[in-house]
């Protein structure tokens, strides 16, 4: 990076309510923080991207499922498929289901109820740009806030989403109906993940915590920062 | 004026697919004195009017429907 300041981009749809405190976590972590228009045509030169947290275009339809059709999404496209690193973060993790980015889906959660809590989840692989400075079994109490979490994929995805060593986070207790406690998985390349805890709620040890620190700062490992 | 074509799509969660939304319906039916509801689910109908129906099928492929979760099937209605 030839001492450049590491620039993370965060999406903004209409709708998207977590974009800010993901800027303000990405200005904590030592990056510089790029607000990326849904109506953008390019990434601004970005070194990764956050897809944040929200209800996207008001959740119409399906969660993500019009926010996957904004102009930004063509060159996250690109950029994903050529090996940048993504992060998705709760809708960001439903937007990239939809964008067929990371395979499955999130269905409502088996409560029928909006959760709203702090969650035990275990880190299960550090073989991506957003674990690489955690360690495995690593332990991370972190915020969930979400109606549509329920992760679900076919049988046939499931094993080899496991057999591959995809499952990035696991609930220590499942919240909400997840298929083999996932709370989040990394795509074929590994280089775009989708979790639905909120590292970005955590950033900042005046919120009473900066647990989320140990995912966003990862990517800055992979990054030589 | 090109001529119009009213199309009905039915989204409806895949056989097997946890259906929570569906399931507090039939739970709170026999609160209302409702008996004998074994099962409910509960889908979306979405109707378009278009030029042609070449493309609803494309449509509900890529956007009406998400192929991983959901069913859909559709018909022109007139």
């Amino acid at each position: 990076m030839g001492g450049r300041l590491v620039r993370i981009g965060v999406t903004v749809f209409p709708g998207s309510n977590c974009d800010r405190d993901a800027l303000h976590a990405v200005e904590l972590m030592g990056a510089d923080a790029v607000e990326l228009w849904h109506g953008d045509a390019d990434l601004k030169d970005v070194d990764a991207v956050i897809v944040p947290g929200g209800f996207s275009y008001g959740d119409y339809l399906r969660p993500g499922a019009i926010a996957r059709f904004a102009e930004v999404m063509a060159p996250l496209e690109d950029f994903a498929r050529s090996g940048g690193p993504v992060l998705g973060v709760c809708n960001g993790f439903q937007v990239l289901t939809e964008a067929h980015l990371l395979p499955g889906a999130l269905l409502r959660n088996i409560s029928t109820k909006f959760i709203c809590d702090r969650v035990r989840v275990r880190v299960e692989n550090v073989e991506t740009p957003w674990t690489a400075g955690c360690e495995v079994g690593e332990e991370l109490t972190l915020p969930v806030a979400h109606n549509e979490g329920n992760y679900f994929a076919d049988a046939a995805t499931l094993a080899r989403l496991e057999d591959e060593e995809r499952v990035v986070l696991r609930y220590l207790e499942n919240p909400n109906g997840s298929v083999n406690d996932i709370a989040g998985v990394c795509g074929e390349g590994r280089n775009v993940v989708g979790i639905m805890p909120h590292p970005e709620r955590v950033s900042d040890p005046a919120l009473g915590s900066d647990a989320g620190l140990r995912i966003l700062r990862s990517v800055l490992v992979g990054a030589g920062v | 004026m090109a001529d119009s074509l009213k199309i009905r799509v039915l989204v409806r969660p895949k056989e097997g697919i946890l259906d929570p939304q569906g399931e507090a319906v039939r739970s709170a039916l026999p609160a209302l004195g409702f008996g004998g509801v074994r099962t409910v689910h509960i889908g979306r109908l979405i109707e378009l009017e278009v030029e042609s129906a070449d493309e609803v099928d494309a449509m509900c492929r890529r956007l009406l429907s998400n192929p991983t979760i959901e069913e859909y099937e559709w018909e022109v209605v007139s």
